[in-house]
Order: C-alpha cells, then structure tokens, then sequence
C-alpha cells in the first residue's frame, strides 16, 4: 500500500522531498553543535562522508538490512566525531572553525586516495532490501530526528549545551563540564550528519568523495543560519527552502545560483536571526493554551 | 574545622603577584566579608576558591579536602556557588532557564534522560529541579518574572537572579562578587534581608563589596585585602578602626 503511495507521486516531485527530508536531517544534526551549543563547524560535510561510505560499504560488503545499516552508519560517524571532537573542541571560535574545516578536507583526500572507497571513481550503491519504500524511511528518520532535537532543547542535557553556548565561565561556576558536553554534542551532532550521509549515498546510487567538500558543509550551515542558529522549527524550514530552491528556481536558468546568492544576502540583513530565531514555539503554543501565567502567581503563594 | 580554608594562597601573573600568601578561614554559617582598594585582589581570591585560575603557591581547601586546581566543575559540584562581579547571566534565556541551569548538579539525567523524556523517573527529576528552581527565585523574589527573558530585568534584578542561580546548586557556601552594585538604597536594603535570610537557611555567605554602609551592616566578619595581601582580619567595628586599613583606604596621615 504504501508503495502504491509513494509511486503515485510524480518522481520528480519526490525527489526534491527526499532531498528536503535528508537536508532536514542534515540541518538537525548540525544544530546540534553549532545552534545549540554555539561551536561552529565547517566541516560537517566529513561527517556525512562518513556515514554515506560507512552505509554503502556496509550493504555492499556485508549486505546487512538497511535499518542497521541506517543505525551503524549514524553510530560509527559519531564515535569519529568524538575522537576528533576531544582534541579540537578545546578550541573555540574561529579556531574550531579552521579545525573542522582541515579534517573535512583530510577525509575527502582520505577517501580519495582509498582502495575500499574505491578511491576518485567513488562507489556505486545498491538500494538495499527493505520493507518499506526509500521516501517512507526518509520521513521516518526526520520524524524521529524533530523529536530527539525538540526533546534535547528541553532538557538538562540541551540547557547545559546553550549553557555553553551563551558563556562557558558561568557554565563551569555550575557545575557544568564543558569539555564532556561539547564532545557529546559533537557526536549526537555527527550521529545525525552520518545518518543522512548514509541516506544520501543509498537514495542517489552513487557516491563520491567530492561530493562532499567545503560547500556541501557551507549548504548546511546556510541552512540553520536561515532558518535561524537553535530553532528546530528554523532549521526545519531553512533545510526545506535551500533544498528545494535550486529545483524552484529552475526556470531562471544560469541566473538561479545568483538570486539564491541574493536571497541570503537580503536575509541576513533584515533578519539577522534567521526567519525563525528567537521564536519560542513551546512558549507561544502555551500561553495561548494559558499554561504558563498561572506559574507566575507562585510568588504570591509564596508570601 | 572551618568551611573553607586559605593557606598561604598565592597567584602570579608574570612579575605581578595578585594575591599574596593569604591566610583565611570562612567558618561555617557565618557572613563574612572581603573589602579592600580597586585592584587589591579581591575577586581574584574569588576566581581562586572557585577554580577558574589554580593558585602557584599555597593550599586551598574546602570541607577539609584540598580542592586547589581542580577544575571550576567540579568546585562547583561539591557545594560552591557565586555570582560573578560583571553579570554573566545567559541573557537570552528565560529567567526560569537560567536558574534550571544553576540546578545542573541537582540532576542526572543526560543525553539519554533528553531523548527518553517520557520516563516517569526523567519526568520526576526535571518536576523537582523545576520546584528547586522556583523555590530559588522566590527567595530573591523574582518567581512572578520566571518566564522573562533574563536581559529584560533591571540591572537589580539581575544581580538577584545572579543570587538565585548560584542558590540552585544548593551550595553549603555562596560567594558574592560585589552584590549590590549598581542598586539604590532600597534595593540594596531588601538585598541586605535576602542574604540574611539566605544565611538563615544554612547557607554560607562569603561576600566582596564595596559599599560599606551594606557591609557593616551585614557582615559578622571582615577581612581587608590591599596589594594582594590581607592586612586586616577581625570583627566589624574592629576592622573600621583599625589604622592599617584606614591608611589603605585614605592614604597615610588620614588618621
């Protein structure tokens, strides 16, 4: 049934949504470190690389079922990420950002140069054997990745990571250890990045290293930035509007990439905090229910 | 056995020694006070007690176990809160955040208590750091502004929400870099209750600040610093006439 679904809708037409699907991915994932734990990555597009060769090379070698595969590839970035993740994230800022932006190159030039990534002529990617149809999985793993992101943001674990992110000093006065904290975001962050790879790789058919260079990881940065840096919501949404705006804006031809250029430019300046930043959606969404005034008589309960 | 114990705590920066072989004991339960010139040292003793610089020389130990150098985290955990002298609230988030922040090592749960929310034991831990956090702001009486971004409260308030933060880790002792700074009389009176009251709760208060009406008036103890060094130590009445600190104070010949 579900692939009659899936089949009825015009190919074209799902693959963009697929495209957007494993950008929201990829836009979650990076949140994660960047949006809410304020460590910017440029080199997030390794991470992907990662999961995609770690995916294809699992159901070619080893044919596992494609969930395992799914879960494997997510699991085996992450452990990457926080072994690089534990000497680099001692840097800050434009430091870590430099570092990250070195290990993505050093991975592409790794894969490149490997016999079982089967070096620049990049590996072809059989659809493994699965119950469900490709898109149906794809919408799955953005449903469980809005979830885990909304629940870490309203968490112990999500309010020590923007603790960080906001300033470390008062951070560490509370007990919160820094260094642990960055390099498990980092590695939640990479679990999603490697996910989406995997997806990626197995969608497409095809991978190659190139594919994922310094603008790949630019592409989800834009995509957070849009949407505005913390947001689930904003993420979302930026991941949806970058990836499909080349498709929509097709018909402008040679000129699309210019206007999708612009399109940032006049954001940035006159939404600074991307479209959705600085939007509490749990908030609004109670206090219209009337939630959450009623916590604010506590101090006169408390008199 | 007093709470926390300097020995011959010293820090150089290059040639400056910022504090200078100084002894001192906070007794439990008592509100003791650091006063001294710009510059004397003061909240570097704090950054000291509190792990964010390790001392070069000299011992620091609090509970009898010598927490020199460890890392502020851990300082923090075993029962040492503080406000910071320039406010560092995470100005973005709520009030109520920021004190839920300041509750960190009341919990537990991590990354799997966040993606496994539902668990009736999560669900407990995040209803009682909610209640602990609550509880905190009241006591500084800010629980009506929980859910107001902490850059939209008065510079007062926040030097209290400062107070209700550090209040969250449930510590034995509170440090307070320059609490009243910037209030006005009346805010710096109702200060005065809330610490007092802090106290009476079994908390601690080891204090710097300048104002001095505020110090005598709340302090049991006083201890001067000048040039890193501390040149006075004793009850308050004692300290204001003693000719070492007026002359830090006022210069030679003042008196």
């Amino acid at each position: 049934m579900l692939n009659n679904l899936v089949n009825s809708i015009d190919p074209y037409l799902l693959q963009i949504l697929v495209n957007i699907g494993i950008g929201i991915i990829l836009a979650l994932g990076l949140n994660i470190i960047t949006g809410l734990t304020g460590q910017l990555s440029l080199g997030h597009a390794a991470f992907m690389s990662v999961g995609a060769f770690t995916g294809a090379l699992l159901t070619i070698k080893l044919g596992l079922p494609f969930y395992l595969t799914i879960l494997l590839s997510g699991s085996i970035t992450a452990v990457v990420a926080a072994l690089i993740g534990w000497p680099i994230l001692r840097l800050s800022g434009d430091y870590l950002a430099i570092c990250t932006l070195g290990f993505a190159e050093i991975v592409k030039v790794v894969f490149l140069n490997l016999d079982i990534t089967n070096k620049a002529l990049g590996l072809t990617v059989p659809l493994p054997p699965s119950f469900l149809p490709m898109p149906i999985i794809v919408l799955i793993v953005v449903v469980l990745a809005i979830i885990a992101s909304a629940f870490i943001q309203n968490s112990r674990f999500g309010r020590a990571l923007m603790a960080i992110r906001d300033d470390e000093i008062a951070a560490e006065s509370m007990g919160i250890n820094i260094a642990r904290y960055k390099v498990q975001s980092f590695a939640v962050s990479a679990f999603l990045a490697g996910i989406g790879g995997c997806l990626y790789g197995h969608f497409l058919g095809y991978i190659n290293p190139s594919d994922f260079g310094f603008l790949k990881s630019i592409d989800m940065l834009s995509m957070i930035v849009l949407g505005g840096l913390g947001s689930v919501p904003g993420a979302v949404f930026g991941a949806s509007i970058l990836s499909a705006a080349p498709e929509f804006l097709r018909f402008m031809s040679q000129y699309r990439m210019l206007v999708y250029g612009a399109l940032l430019v006049f954001l940035m300046v006159f939404r600074p905090n991307g479209l959705l930043g600085g939007v509490n959606f749990t908030d609004l969404v109670l206090r219209k229910l009337g939630v959450k005034p009623h916590l604010a008589t506590h101090k006169q309960e408390g008199q | 056995m007093a709470l926390l114990k300097l020995d011959k705590a010293t820090i150089r920066f290059g040639g400056l020694v910022a504090v200078n072989g100084v002894n001192l004991e906070v007794e439990e339960g008592e509100i003791l006070a650091l006063i001294g010139p710009n510059g004397a040292g003061k909240s570097t003793i704090f950054n000291l007690i509190t792990g964010i610089y390790a001392p070069t020389e000299g011992k620091i130990s609090f509970k009898g176990t010598n927490i020199s150098g460890r890392p502020p985290y851990v300082i923090a955990g075993s029962g040492i809160g503080r406000t910071f002298q320039n406010i560092r609230l995470f100005s973005q988030q709520t009030v109520l955040d920021n004190v839920l922040i300041g509750a960190h090592t009341r919990g537990n749960w991590n990354l799997s208590g966040a993606l496994l929310k539902f668990l009736p034991a999560v669900r407990r831990e995040e209803g009682r750091l909610l209640e602990l956090a609550i509880h905190c702001l009241s006591k500084v009486d800010l629980a009506h502004r929980a859910f107001d971004l902490a850059c939209n409260l008065s510079y007062g308030e926040q030097r209290r929400l400062e107070i209700a933060r550090a209040l969250a880790i449930e510590p034995a002792l509170l440090l307070l870099d320059e609490p009243a700074a910037g209030m006005n009389p009346q805010e710096k009176q109702t200060l005065l209750t809330m610490v007092k009251n802090i106290r009476e709760a079994g908390v601690t208060v080891f204090l710097v600040e300048h104002d001095m009406k505020f110090v005598m008036g709340l302090s049991d103890r006083i201890a001067v610093l000048d040039y890193g060094v501390k040149i006075a130590d004793g009850r308050p009445e004692e300290v204001r006439s003693n000719p070492a600190v007026i002359e830090a104070y006022l210069g030679k010949g003042a008196h």
